[in-house]
């Protein structure tokens, strides 16, 4: 996984609430084995139309916002399915980062398994950095993890929480289960324990 | 940790699986069930491939296809070369891994999360997870029972574990007796309603109250089914003897000493009185009517008595910003009867809404009466045992005599994987759980009811209220 430190770059807004995963990659895309190339589907209904031409209102379909790498949203963000392909085509497309002021709970948690950071700000917030947005490729947003800040063309700097085990793993780009792995001793122990406890608990191959 | 606090049912499930408790509150979860299909594992096997790790409890983890597989004969095969190919890979993934599975042609495939409790592998005060977000419909069993992307599906696989931080509480009560007509999956639609589709962001809710009680296991899976549908993490409802009847003699759960044993630490599960939760939701269930959706997510949602709702009543300009653009999507117009929508098809199926009890109530509606002229009706059994059990009881012919297609199990046009998927334009009355846009078919437009009121709007070809039915 890549890490994330500080990301400066084009915001695009997307001012809708309760973005769902099937708007951000619709089912009949999930039929990969692989976790790249999903980018050209992200938000396919809003960015193409029946015919599969871009429809040119979507802000994804406009300079610069073609290469946007943060995303400015409203409310519930990735809400729905747990399909990790949502973050995989946001990434592909170029997306680390997406600020709304706030995610449903398992597209947040799946954004930092790839790299992405989802940032929670308040609406208001959100809907000033939206306005920055819209003025496209001079008023780049900067993202900085390390200290916790949205700094906006301005030059105004905003404080975001995050957690701080998960903003560690960012920073550094770890893997989860490495993570885990060092406490294998513990899980150990742990299922020793639970077999002698539980000794009526079936398996699944217990039929 | 003191242990006098009293203690929720999620408080219980939780404590009894960390495994470490790291020092900023995130916790290393044991995970006893991991439930796994062929859309969300490709990629987490090719991980653990890629790092040389294995699978470390194939004994606790369990695999079916049902997603993207045809409704139609499968001894045919799968046509489509993609889908094809993933359950190809699933199927060489659970070989080279060593991991239980069942086949497409077996009996016992189904819906993962209907197969999960019929086997008798999904069971109170465990942890079960799968890459997909209704893996809440097990919560219903009193287990703690969640969804999680690939990456996490990969962590399970490789460590048995999750690392998680505990949820925040809430309890949602539904008192009193429904009415006439009502169902669980009114039950849930109405709290949808009521909290929102981030209602329960962050929480896990418990279910609860003398109507949740009443409520048979079928029905208590609708309701903790859709509670990632009110952004909810996971949903759970205490066990009790409805639960424990439910469970004994199937195929994967406790037998004999072992039963005894199991069942005495389930009855230890359910809530401490003067448990503290930090939001409670309180509904009356006799003011709860048949309901059904009008917009394009789940708490979009009005009585059947009631007209698609007006904008202008709505108090900010975001909102109304966003009804205008469900009701663009959907063509309908304010004030509009809901009763006066015509619908082209109908779906009877999915995790939400796939046990026998909801084919029976389709059934007992549809019975006698023919499916409306120009309206496809499909009924989509949840698992090979749920259509074996139809069958054995006539279902399939009251139904099939009605006009509807019978057929075979899997996730179908819930999500339109398969080639069962609406056409644009489409209106379908769904026994689902998602009237997302596009969710059953691009431009597709979705209407979220019971299985009684989904027969009743096949029978009669709109929006109808099953109450004058029955």
């Amino acid at each position: 996984m890549e890490a994330f430190t500080k990301l400066t770059g084009i915001a695009a807004p997307l001012p809708l609430a309760n973005v769902d995963t099937d708007k951000i990659i619709p089912a009949r895309f999930l039929k990969t084995i692989k976790r790249s190339g999903l980018g050209v589907h992200l938000f396919d209904t809003l960015r193409y139309d029946a015919q599969g031409k871009e429809r040119p209102d979507f802000v994804l379909n406009q300079e610069p916002w073609r290469k946007a790498q943060i995303l400015v949203a409203h409310e519930n963000f990735g809400c729905g399915s747990s399909r990790e392909h949502a973050p995989w085509a946001l990434l592909d497309f170029g997306i680390r980062c997406v600020i709304a002021p706030d995610f449903a709970d398992i597209f947040y948690n799946n954004c930092f398994k790839n790299g992405i950071l989802p940032v929670r700000l308040p609406r208001a917030v959100c809907d000033q950095l939206i306005e920055d947005a819209k003025l496209g490729g001079n008023a780049r947003l900067t993202v900085d993890l390390e200290r916790q800040v949205v700094v906006r063309p301005s030059g105004e700097e905003i404080r975001f929480e995050i957690d701080p085990f998960r903003k560690h793993l960012l920073l550094n780009g770890l893997d989860d289960i490495g993570q885990t792995l060092q406490h294998a001793a513990s899980i150990d122990r742990f299922e020793a324990k639970r077999r002698a406890e539980m000794d009526w608990m079936p398996g699944t191959t217990a039929a | 940790m003191s242990d006098a606090k009293p203690r929720t049912l999620f408080d219980k499930v939780w404590d009894s699986h960390v495994v470490e408790r790291l020092p900023d509150g995130t916790c290393v979860l044991y995970i006893d069930r991991h439930l796994v299909h062929e859309v969300t594992s490709p990629q987490a096997f090719e991980g653990l491939r890629m790092a040389g790790r294995k699978v470390r409890r194939p004994d606790l983890t369990i695999a079916v296809a049902d997603h993207n597989i045809p409704t139609t004969d499968r001894r045919l095969g799968i046509k489509e070369e993609d889908s094809r190919i993933q359950v190809e890979t699933l199927e060489k993934n659970v070989k080279e891994f060593g991991v239980p599975y069942i086949p497409i042609l077996d009996v016992r495939q189904g819906i993962v999360h209907i197969i999960g409790p019929e086997l008798g592998i999904s069971l109170p005060g465990t942890t079960i997870v799968c890459g997909d977000s209704h893996t809440s419909t097990h919560g219903a069993l009193g287990a703690l029972a969640f969804g999680i992307g690939t990456s996490e599906v990969e962590h399970v696989l490789a460590t048995q574990t999750l690392l998680q931080r505990p949820a925040k509480n809430m309890l949602i009560r539904v008192d009193g007796t429904l009415g006439f007509g009502a169902t669980a999956k009114d039950i849930v639609l109405a709290i949808i309603g009521k909290i929102g589709t981030a209602g329960g962001n962050g929480h896990v809710i418990e279910y609860a109250g003398e109507a949740i009680r009443a409520l048979d296991m079928a029905g208590r899976m609708t309701v903790s089914n859709m509670s990632i549908e009110a952004g909810a993490r996971a949903g759970m409802i205490a066990p009790d003897e409805t639960t424990f009847a439910w469970i004994k003699g199937r195929e994967f759960a406790p037998r004999g000493a072992d039963w005894e044993k199991a069942v005495a630490y389930w009855r230890t599960l359910p809530s401490d009185p003067g448990a503290e939760y930090e939001t409670t939701v309180v509904l009356n269930a006799a003011d709860i009517a048949p309901m059904v959706t009008w917009g394009t997510n789940p708490g979009a949602v009005v009585p059947v008595t009631g007209v698609v709702p007006d904008p202008n009543t709505a108090t900010d300009e975001a909102e109304r910003a966003q009804m205008r653009r469900m009701l663009e999507y959907m063509a309908l117009t304010p004030g509009t009867k809901m009763q006066d929508v015509k619908i082209d098809v109908v779906f009877i199926g999915s995790c939400t809404n796939g046990r026998i009890e909801d084919l029976r109530a389709a059934a007992a509606v549809a019975k006698g009466r023919k499916v409306a002229p120009g309206v496809r009706a499909l009924v989509v059994p949840g698992s090979g045992l749920v259509k074996q059990q139809a069958e054995q009881e006539g279902i399939d012919r009251v139904l099939v005599e009605a006009g509807f297609e019978w057929r075979e199990p899997c996730c179908s046009m819930c999500l339109g994987m398969n080639p069962d998927k609406l056409a644009p334009g489409q209106r379908c009355a769904s026994t689902s759980n998602r009237n997302f846009e596009g969710r059953q078919g691009p431009g597709g437009r979705t209407h979220l009811l019971s299985p009684a009121m989904a027969a009743a709007a096949a029978v009669t070809g709109r929006l109808a209220d099953v109450r004058e039915l029955v």
